[in-house]
């Protein structure tokens, strides 16, 4: 079918599940594969490959390994939605997923809408007559809930500051066409320069929010959670509970740990990801000074911290060092060893920081349901649906902030090549309608709107 | 015996201004018997408010008219008595050209090729009553009866009444019921309109005052030349018949002055005072809205411009007004160059009925009514432009409906014409519509210079344009492809000769030979200026250098383009049931249901383009669609 365009999607739900789906489908679906997919045998002709196959390789940003998997090659009509399909079975998990959703969307496809591949299914005559009307109410209700995920999505400052460059935008681009529908009475002197720079500093803006979305932001990627405590505190047994894993290296010698380990967790519908840090002391060692400086730095970075104090041993210096890093920031003590002997009682931690303390033992395994308990209701008051058509619109966000960065960086070139200032608007447009995607929101009239809202039209 | 005057047409055109007149030569072109009525003869053609045709966007509409075999283009080009293609620096899609027209030469130009057009008859008459057959969605047009009772039948009418439905002109608290220049209006038809349920809205807008050119101190005021290379608005017109002598106009400023007058009387303006119930244009405001709108401003431009070559009355631009008589008298002499400025005509602000265009197919037939079709101002458009497009294509369909031909529908990736229907069709629109280059998605593509090359074959097939004319274009598709290839291949070397024009032309020198359309794509050069460095450069039909031009230099963004277009055509070529029953549609949103039972969309393309109409609908209607095909088989 030439008819569409090609879009993918996780088609599983993206949590700590064994195995997670990712279905690509449309004429361009094999390219998408090609671009992305290093077969193990590095000689395989990959578009070659006849249908109904399966191929064991990597999933490959550039030079990087994101994930082994196996490909499934459908070619159509003999798939699922008539189109050429391919499926990414990857491990499961939601940053995996997400990062090679990321890359597929890079490659040429788009984020699918809700119902899309049902709806294809149908229009291209694979699903029976009877179903039709499921499909569409499937593609209301799903539509519904994608818009409520979507928006519940954004913090609301994210939103805000989307808002904010959206209208710069269609402010410029009202004052170009203003200018172009009315040269008599509106000029447009000097104006490419200023253009560049406010172009230029929205894209930085742009930047910003993609970055922080590379970062690890609690929606994309868990809830950036780090580890603190003195060396030998249980910081990395406690890890290894959570993990139910040996994944730390647990010993008696303190500083055993000398940089950071990260690790993803999931807590039900709730996802974490763990750093585990280098015990905070002074010490002489060049390679565990650094660990406890990174230590330092990914405690200003995270969501939350996990502070692991042992309460067999009495508060000293490096205690209240840590006590200070979690100033303003979201945090729980943790008294670990609560097996041994005690030489901290929560009471006298209470009256040294505002936030909760509890009792664990991560050698007994004692206290962690509590501490997952806790973990939800500091991040989430009430339900949150976290579902796939959430993580969905995720990398729908990411696509849209992308395309607009791209769409800005044309202008910019346009600007450099000296292109008349008609050709300004092509982008600039774009640009407002792909952070538009991102809100829900259309062109629509807001264009006209502006242009006689903000800008004298002579006649 | 009751006895009155019977008459057999086939199409009757009521009105005669730019639609009115585009639409009876089109259907009487087509052969088709036809009869245009107009309250007054003497008024064919007339430009009741600007003396110009043309303009952004505007200018592409001419084109375009002119492209697929209309009038407007031809006639202005034997009328103008100044031209400008405008905004030349600032890329080809939003060239445009205006030209000044002189007003009764203009009118008396058009009226002649009227009275000399086989199968069409003029009648001086106010129309009074739209005659039709059957009720309800059946109803079809009979004919037409005028304010004295002649019947005039006919299978199809065309409404194109402008701004003269139940008009009345006002500034400050006098109020005639007038039509524009104190013309008859025509009160009758709309009661006659109701009747048959079609749904009629109340517009405004206005106008400046004309002024005494003997009483103007021009001394104080810039002049405005017109270009010294005129480029002709058809295609049809010999360039060397246009390089005529030029008048000027002339800019000026309000000031502060202007202003206060201006804002101590504002409880005296119509507009403010709540005498106006129309809803007036937002980018056509009158010098007191702009004065409370852009308060910051402390001078807004005026452009005083000539009426015509054998009239000392000139256009006041930018001053439309509704304030009292001695308000604008005041307020005009606070100009300068104006200080002793003698008022011909006041400025005034007309209302009028129109209708809300949603009720029409984008053939322009309204969808209640079988052989009734309307364009212009009365389906709330504004502009003379607007007009003549409209009138254009409701008189190609009305010929093609009596034909029993399929009508033409031009969508918004062929022309301005098809964004200005399809616009004005589908959205809801609460202000007289002014086509604009930003209203058009794809206007790279919709370019002044290539009307012809996008319509004339669209012309050709309706049947307006000449055999010569169409085996003219096809010619001229061939060179500008054979060009382009030539250019392409041509190797230009680092020779002194080459490397002194890029000296003249500020462009960097060559390190080594490159071809000639490398060079052609810096924004310094261009193909007519590289021509010294085209020694084999053929000669060509006239237009072929700036296309090709064009195209070599902007080809990333024209390919960009065409492939928005061949997204949007996929939508745009599923065509949709005009009988479909919404209702019958399970899962659609109410508010979807309701507005697509409205404007009744002709496509899927349309339909996504409906307000309130989201993307999950369009999906829901996809499948609907799908499943009835099913069924059917």
């Amino acid at each position: 079918m030439k008819e569409f365009e090609t879009i993918a999607a996780a088609a599983t739900a993206m949590s700590s599940s064994g195995i997670g789906i990712i279905r690509i489908s449309g004429e361009d679906a094999f390219s998408v594969m090609e671009k992305i997919f290093r077969p193990h045998n590095r000689n395989k002709n990959m578009a070659g490959q006849p249908s109904y196959t399966v191929h064991y390789g990597t999933i490959v940003d550039g030079e990087e390994v994101l994930d082994e998997v196996l490909v499934l090659l459908m070619r159509g009509p003999h798939s699922y939605t008539a189109e050429d399909t391919v499926e990414i079975d990857c491990h499961g998990g939601r940053l995996v997923m997400q990062r090679i959703l990321d890359l597929v969307m890079r490659s040429g496809a788009r984020p699918a809408e809700p119902g899309e591949f049902t709806k294809r299914a149908f229009l291209n005559g694979r699903i029976d007559l009877s179903q039709a009307e499921a499909v569409m109410d499937l593609i209301q209700s799903r539509n519904k809930m994608a818009l409520k995920s979507s928006v519940s999505q954004l913090q609301g400052s994210v939103r805000q500051q989307i808002e904010k460059l959206r209208s710069r935008i269609l402010y410029e681009t009202a004052f170009l066409e203003a200018a172009l529908d009315d040269p008599e009475h509106i000029s447009l002197d000097g104006y490419a320069e200023k253009l560049y720079k406010t172009v230029e500093e929205i894209g930085g803006e742009i930047e910003k929010l993609l970055k922080s979305s590379e970062n690890g932001r609690i929606l994309r990627e868990g809830i950036k959670t780090v580890i603190l405590g003195k060396p030998n505190a249980g910081k990395s047994s406690l890890l290894n509970v959570l993990l139910g894993e040996e994944r730390a290296i647990v010993t008696e010698i303190e500083g055993t740990t000398r940089d950071v380990l990260e690790e993803q967790l999931q807590l039900g519908d709730l996802s974490l990801s763990l750093l585990d840090t280098a015990g905070i002391r002074s010490t002489e060692d060049i390679v565990e000074q650094i660990g406890v400086e990174r230590a330092k730095k990914q405690a200003e970075d995270a969501d939350l911290i996990l502070y692991v104090a042992d309460s067999s041993r009495p508060l000293d210096e490096s205690d209240e060092e840590i006590l200070d890093l979690l100033k303003g920031k979201k945090a729980l003590v943790l008294l670990n060893k609560s097996d041994l002997e005690s030489a901290i009682t929560p009471q006298m931690m209470e009256k040294r920081t505002n936030h909760k303390v509890l009792l664990i033992s991560a050698k007994e395994e004692q206290g962690i349901r509590e501490l997952e308990e806790e973990i939800r209701s500091l991040f989430f008051q009430g339900e949150l649906d976290f579902n796939d058509e959430v993580l969905i619109t995720n990398v729908r966000h990411k696509t849209a902030l992308q395309r607009a960065k791209e769409s800005l960086s044309m202008v910019m070139d346009s600007i450099q090549n000296g292109m008349p200032e008609d050709f300004y608007t092509i982008d600039l447009t774009d640009a407002y309608q792909a952070l538009g995607t991102i809100l829900g929101e259309e062109m629509g009239e807001d264009l006209i709107n502006e242009i006689f809202g903000k800008f004298c039209m002579g006649k | 015996m009751n006895t009155v005057y019977k008459e057999t047409c086939q199409a009757v055109v009521v009105g005669a201004g730019h639609a009115g007149c585009e639409a009876a030569l089109a259907c009487a072109r087509l052969g088709i018997e036809t009869v245009m009525f107009t309250v007054s003869v003497d008024s064919i053609a007339l430009m009741p408010c600007n003396p110009n045709i043309g303009g952004t966007s505007k200018g592409h509409l001419v084109r375009e008219i002119d492209a697929l075999g209309g009038e407007m283009g031809k006639n202005i080009d034997k009328t103008f008595i100044q031209s400008k293609m405008l905004n030349v620096s600032k890329g080809p899609a939003v060239h445009s050209l205006r030209a000044q027209a002189d007003k009764s030469e203009y009118s008396r130009s058009m009226r002649r090729v009227l009275e000399n057009t086989d199968h069409l008859s003029i009648v001086q008459a106010e129309v009074a009553e739209i005659l039709t057959e059957g009720s309800g969605e059946n109803r079809i047009v009979k004919g037409v009866k005028t304010a004295s009772g002649a019947i005039y039948e006919a299978q199809a009418v065309i409404l194109c009444t402008g701004t003269y439905l139940r008009a009345r002109c006002i500034y400050g608290d006098v109020s005639t019921y007038t039509g524009p220049n104190g013309l008859q209006a025509a009160n009758h038809l709309t009661d006659s309109l109701k009747k048959l349920g079609i749904e009629m809205y109340r517009f405004k807008t206005g106008t400046p005052a004309r002024i005494d050119r003997r009483s103007i101190d021009f001394s104080k005021m810039e002049e405005q030349f017109g270009d010294e290379k005129v480029v002709p608005f058809s295609f049809t017109t010999d360039p060397d018949t246009v390089q005529i002598p030029q008048v000027s106009c002339w800019l000026t400023y309000t000031n502060e002055k202007t202003h206060e007058i201006i804002r101590n009387n504002l409880d005296r303006s119509p507009l403010y005072s709540g005498m106006i119930e129309g809803t007036g244009p937002r980018y056509c405001p009158s010098i007191e809205d702009k004065v409370v709108r852009f308060a910051d401003k402390n001078r807004h431009q005026v452009f005083i411009e000539p009426e015509g070559l054998y009239t000392n009355e000139m256009y006041v631009g930018g001053m439309s007004s509704s304030l009292p008589e001695d308000v604008q008298h005041a307020m005009y002499s606070s100009v300068a160059g104006l200080e002793h400025v003698k008022i011909v005509r006041n400025a005034y602000a007309i209302e009028y009925d129109c209708i809300d265009a949603r009720q029409l197919y984008a053939s322009l037939e309204f969808k209640k009514i079988h052989g009734l079709f309307s364009g212009g101002q009365f389906n709330g458009s504004s502009g003379y432009e607007e007009a003549a497009a409209q009138g254009l294509i409701a008189g190609i369909n009305a010929a093609r409906m009596i034909q029993k031909k399929d009508p033409l529908i031009l969508d918004r990736s062929q022309a301005y014409i098809g964004v200005l229907i399809d616009d004005l069709v589908t959205k809801e629109n609460r202000e007289p519509y002014r086509m604009m280059t930003s209203r058009s998605e794809y206007r790279l593509l919709l370019r002044q210079d290539n009307a012809d090359l996008r319509l004339t074959k669209i012309g050709y097939e309706m049947g307006l344009i000449s055999e010569e004319r169409y085996q003219e274009l096809l010619e001229k598709e061939r060179q500008i492809e054979k060009e382009i290839k030539r250019v392409e291949k041509v190797f230009v070397g680092t020779s002194e000769e080459v490397q002194e024009l890029l000296e003249k032309y500020e462009s960097t020198p060559l390190h080594s030979g490159i071809s000639l359309a490398e060079l052609i794509r810096r924004p310094e050069l261009n193909y007519e200026i590289l021509e010294p460095l085209d020694p084999d450069r053929p000669r060509l039909l006239r237009g072929v250098a700036e296309q090709v031009n064009i195209h070599i230099k902007y080809d990333g963004y024209i390919r960009r383009q065409q492939k928005q277009v061949e997204q949007f055509q996929k939508l745009e070529y599923k065509k949709l049931p005009e009988n479909l029953d919404y209702d019958e549609i399970p899962s659609l949103r109410t508010e979807a249901r309701q507005k697509l039972k409205m404007v009744k969309p002709l496509s899927v393309g349309q339909a996504s383009r409906i307000s309130g109409v989201s993307p999950a609908d369009i999906s829901v209607l996809l499948v609907w669609l799908e499943q009835r095909k099913g069924r059917k088989n």
